[in-house]
């Protein structure tokens, strides 16, 4: 009976695994530049995208965007559009395919991939293959920007 | 697809650039620089450039103004000694063949040019001096020694217009650097244009974006506090972006270097200038 149990528990944990498994940056499907599923098949956490979205080691968004909802950081960046009431304007599929490879709906932007780990010209040895962000990365910074509305 | 976005990053586009260069004029110990001009012809994508000191805050460019006030001018010192002192088996100094460090006014605002076949940084004519006349040991592309005599030879050149030669046996490196400018690179994925010529005058985080000319090498930055080679910088840039860099003095750098300059054309040397 132990021994059933525990099988069917095995089971279980690996549906779970299954279902858990991020999409591979190379396998992530683009329509239009639009990207439905979540890349982790699970929502995302806001409140560690929007840590992601100012760290500097990591999606350090704030270099080129500004977000009044991250006042208490110092130095906004404008290169690129401000992120006030970025959910009122864009779709989460919109979003997350921005963030995942943004020159796949913006051709010839200077913002980077953050989810692409293959293809680059001279990559640091340390950052060779791999992406910006991570899987969950990318769908915690998309979960935190639907939180930025203005409507 | 909705427009709205686009309508946005248009908006956010025109809002910036009233951030751009500043108004102010530079003058150094009384003399007048020219830092903007009207873009050299070779220049597709640009009308005006402007000198990096235009992006600064009104504290770093005082501290230009001035040679007392200068930071860059202990190592200017530097070389003055150093332009005197004897090294290698030969017993030479530089001032043994060049006995007035005057005479090389004009020289910065040629570099880098095509000698004997073989495109040549400053970086390269000292160090055939040292090895070839002087029998001394090369010194390294970026260290304090190279910088402090690059600094003091470029400083004879100061106010005087950039003016490299990109024609004739220079037009294959020229065109090399023109193609690595717009080559995208590293985990980043950006090129020198992405930032330098797209985005210049907006904020990159902490960081005004400057056109990135490079009149003003080697610059002492308040960042490191040292002087700073035009080929350490871009050493710099790439590590910024995630790419691994060119070798410092490789045929890509001075590529680049010579194709920067000649982006630069009509601007003052400004050698050696103060910036962030």
């Amino acid at each position: 009976m132990k021994h059933a149990l525990g099988g069917v528990f095995a089971a279980l944990m690996a549906g779970t695994v299954a279902i858990a498994e991020d999409v591979k940056p190379t396998a992530v499907a683009f329509v239009d530049g639009t990207v439905e599923q979540s890349l982790t098949g699970q929502p995302g956490d806001a409140a560690e995208g929007r840590k992601v979205f100012a760290n500097r080691k990591q999606g350090n968004c704030l270099a080129c965007h500004m977000n009044a909802d991250l006042a208490e950081e110092s130095f906004h960046g404008e290169v690129g559009p401000p992120m006030d009431g970025v959910a009122d304007r864009w779709t989460v599929a919109e979003l997350r395919g921005i963030v995942t490879n943004s020159k796949m709906m913006f051709e010839g932007t200077i913002m980077p991939a953050f989810y692409v780990d293959a293809g680059y010209n001279r990559p640091l040895d340390d950052f060779a293959g791999q992406s910006i962000l991570t899987a969950q990365q990318v769908e915690d910074v998309v979960a935190y920007l639907m939180t930025l509305k203005e409507q | 697809m909705n427009m709205k976005p686009w309508i946005a990053v248009v908006v956010a586009g025109i809002a910036s650039t009233a951030a751009a260069q500043d108004q102010n004029s530079l003058t150094i110990e009384g003399e007048d620089m020219v830092t903007e001009a009207a873009a050299p012809a070779h220049m597709e994508n640009l009308d005006t450039i402007y000198s990096g000191w235009r992006f600064r805050s009104g504290e770093t460019q005082a501290l230009e103004t001035d040679d007392f006030d200068n930071p860059a001018f202990v190592f200017v010192d530097q070389g003055i000694d150093l332009f005197d002192k004897v090294d290698g088996t030969e017993g030479k100094a530089c001032s043994s063949c060049h006995e007035n460090v005057e005479d090389f006014a004009g020289l910065r605002t040629q570099l880098p040019r095509v000698q004997d076949g073989e495109l040549v940084s400053m970086e390269n004519l000292i160090n055939d001096c040292r090895t070839e006349r002087m029998g001394a040991e090369p010194w390294k592309w970026s260290k304090g020694n190279m910088t402090a005599m690059t600094a003091l030879i470029g400083l004879q050149s100061r106010g005087m217009p950039m003016d490299v030669a990109i024609d004739g046996d220079a037009a294959p490196y020229w065109e090399k650097g023109k193609e690595l400018y717009y080559t995208r690179v590293g985990q980043l994925d950006m090129s020198c244009s992405n930032c330098h010529e797209d985005n210049y005058g907006m904020m990159i985080r902490a960081d005004h974006l400057s056109q990135g000319q490079i009149n003003g090498f080697p610059t002492y930055r308040l960042k490191n506090a040292k002087l700073n080679s035009i080929h350490g910088r871009f050493k710099g840039c790439m590590k910024n972006i995630r790419a691994t860099p060119f070798a410092e003095g490789g045929d890509e750098f001075k590529a680049l270097e010579l194709y920067l300059a000649s982006r630069g054309q009509g601007l003052s040397v400004e050698t050696p200038s103060v910036r962030n």
